[in-house]
């Protein structure tokens, strides 16, 4: 089964990260607006929590057959270290694939407008262009100065490109996933694209050309190029407008955006140094979703 | 004249010996890693079967995803000639053919001579071929000769992805978390397959006769959930995973005769 290597075979390449991270030098206190966003994606569940608007905490965590547990397991990460008990959370607004079954959510909003509120966050009101790739789905947003949607393109229902799809890539080249980009681009000539994109006869494809010859890396470059073709297909399909991001845990495959870059002649702005105190795009839908929660408190509040 | 028509398929090479439009035998072999060697094998069992040598063979015709691998053949025909042409041989009403193999799926439609018109094809994609069922008897631990018996148990159908096996796959994980039981995740999937295909039948505009043909017509599952998704006189001819070599045998004996005037 693809789904989930047994530990028997070795290593599992596939699997990332989970983390969470507290800003550091900041603090709250109960005057301040304290709200959450829920993002419950078909491979990774996202919370993050903010204080008046501001980040202030995250957590990333794999999500599981159940959602409701999944969204409550990435909401207690969030929470942890922070001192917050979710009783203190004024406005939690779910988001993402199973964003329905977010059960402590106040409101659920489409990712698609959280991932456009959340990119506008972290890069600032220049971005018009927003590539959310992520474990299930690619989507290419137009976004305006304020982040609100002005139009977006989803692809089909196919792993090729998505994260689900790297990962098992991952699994049958043998590499980490953390490592992918990186070694995609170690190939002194960029391959030909691969043909055959879909995921399931990839396995056999794949075995085909490592017979043949090719490097891991080689092989990895091939579809690496085929993924980013269908995305600046679909960036240019929406309509590329400068500036454009990647958002989404593929945000941190390397290989993947300077592809889409060369392809479409244009440099992404630079990703925020999350491995040190900046954002992580792979967060933009949940902070989008906090921001979201904070608006809609106020507005209740007025009301 | 005898002529002899092979189908190169991603998973199983099929041959077929035609005497004067009355098939003599059948053989076959698994494609593995050298189709030319399968297709060999697969014509040799057929000669044996029908006592015959190469050498009575008149002409060798190829069809099939290897048909560049073909050993003998003096042509080859494409698959959806191969499949118009004896879809209408083996019931010439029909004016749509749907081949399901394991690795593409395609809907044909063709005229009364089975002469192509149009058709759709499901390439380069698991999902609405066989690999799609074989993947989620896999999640399933079923065997695949099971999952049609079993999806025949079932009283209702769980929705599942059908457009990628990766995420059909996911999604039968989390039924069996959910402990839906295995008739009806069974049932689920072909009735996703039988979606895909019969999507790809409206694309091409409904025809009353359809033929299903390909090794997957095999698989009772599907064709009871292709019946009720089509809801047309869907006709299954004996042998259907043989009808694409018996259309490059008849293209093979006509071929054969022109060569002779």
């Amino acid at each position: 089964m693809i789904n989930e290597p047994s530990t028997a075979k070795g290593p599992e390449y596939w699997r990332w990260k989970e983390y969470h991270r507290v800003m550091p030098n900041k603090k709250w206190t109960n005057k301040d607006l304290i709200t959450a966003g829920v993002d419950v994606g078909s491979v990774g569940s996202k919370a993050a929590i903010m204080i008046n608007g501001e980040a202030y905490s995250w957590g990333i965590t794999r999500t599981g057959s159940n959602s409701p547990e999944s969204a409550t397991k990435a909401l207690n990460y969030a929470l942890e270290d922070t001192g917050l008990k979710s009783s203190d959370l004024k406005y939690i607004v779910g988001t993402g694939y199973g964003r329905v079954n977010v059960p402590m959510a106040n409101k659920a909003i489409t990712e698609i407008a959280c991932h456009a509120k959340g990119a506008n966050y972290i890069w600032g009101p220049s971005v018009r262009t927003v590539l959310d790739v992520g474990g299930q789905d690619i989507k290419a947003i137009r976004i305006d100065e304020t982040g609100r949607v002005v139009s977006f393109l989803m692809n089909d229902k196919c792993a090729a490109g998505t994260g689900r799809g790297m990962e098992v890539f991952a699994d049958l080249l043998q590499i980490p996933i953390e490592e992918i980009g990186d070694i995609s681009l170690k190939v002194e000539k960029e391959p030909e694209p691969v043909s055959c994109t879909c995921v399931a006869f990839a396995k056999t494809e794949a075995m085909g050309l490592l017979r043949k010859g090719w490097s891991r890396e080689k092989v990895l470059a091939a579809y690496t190029r085929a993924m980013a073709v269908r995305m600046a297909n679909l960036i240019n399909r929406v309509g590329l407008e400068r500036e454009l991001v990647v958002t989404g845990g593929q945000s941190k495959n390397i290989g993947i955006v300077s592809r889409i870059e060369f392809i479409l002649g244009v440099k992404c702005l630079p990703m925020p140094k999350w491995r040190e105190d900046g954002l992580d795009p792979m967060v933009a839908g949940a902070l989008g979703a906090a921001l979201l929660a904070k608006a809609l408190y106020e507005k209740a509040q007025k009301a | 004249m005898i002529t002899v028509g092979m189908d190169l398929g991603t998973q199983r090479v099929k041959a077929i010996i035609l005497k004067d439009g009355e098939v003599l035998s059948r053989g076959q072999a698994f494609s593995g890693f050298d189709p030319t060697k399968a297709a060999e094998q697969a014509i040799d069992d057929a000669l044996k079967k029908a006592d015959l040598k190469l050498s009575d063979i008149s002409y060798f015709a190829a069809t099939g995803s290897n048909m560049d691998m073909a050993p003998y053949a003096n042509g080859t025909v494409s698959m959806m000639g191969a499949d118009a042409k004896a879809g209408v041989f083996l019931c010439p009403k029909a004016r749509t053919i749907i081949d399901v193999g394991a690795e593409e799926a395609r809907a044909i439609k063709c005229d009364e001579k089975g002469i192509i018109v149009d058709f759709v094809v499901n390439e380069r994609c698991a999902a609405g071929a066989g690999a799609f069922i074989e993947a989620m008897a896999r999640a399933l631990e079923v065997k695949l000769e099971d999952m049609g018996p079993l999806a025949l148990k079932a009283e209702r159908a769980s929705p599942i992805n059908a457009s990628c096996v990766i995420f059909g796959e996911s999604d039968v994980v989390s039924l069996i978390h959910r402990q839906e039981s295995k008739p009806e995740i069974a049932r689920a999937v072909f009735d996703a397959m039988a979606d895909r295909i019969s999507s790809m039948v409206h694309r091409l505009g409904v025809n009353p006769e359809v033929v299903l043909i390909g090794g997957v017509a095999k698989d009772e599952g599907f064709v009871a959930s292709l019946n009720r998704k089509l809801d047309l006189n869907v006709v299954i001819p004996e042998y259907p995973d043989y009808v694409s070599a018996l259309g490059a045998a008849l293209t093979a004996a006509t071929r054969a005769k022109e060569r002779l005037k």
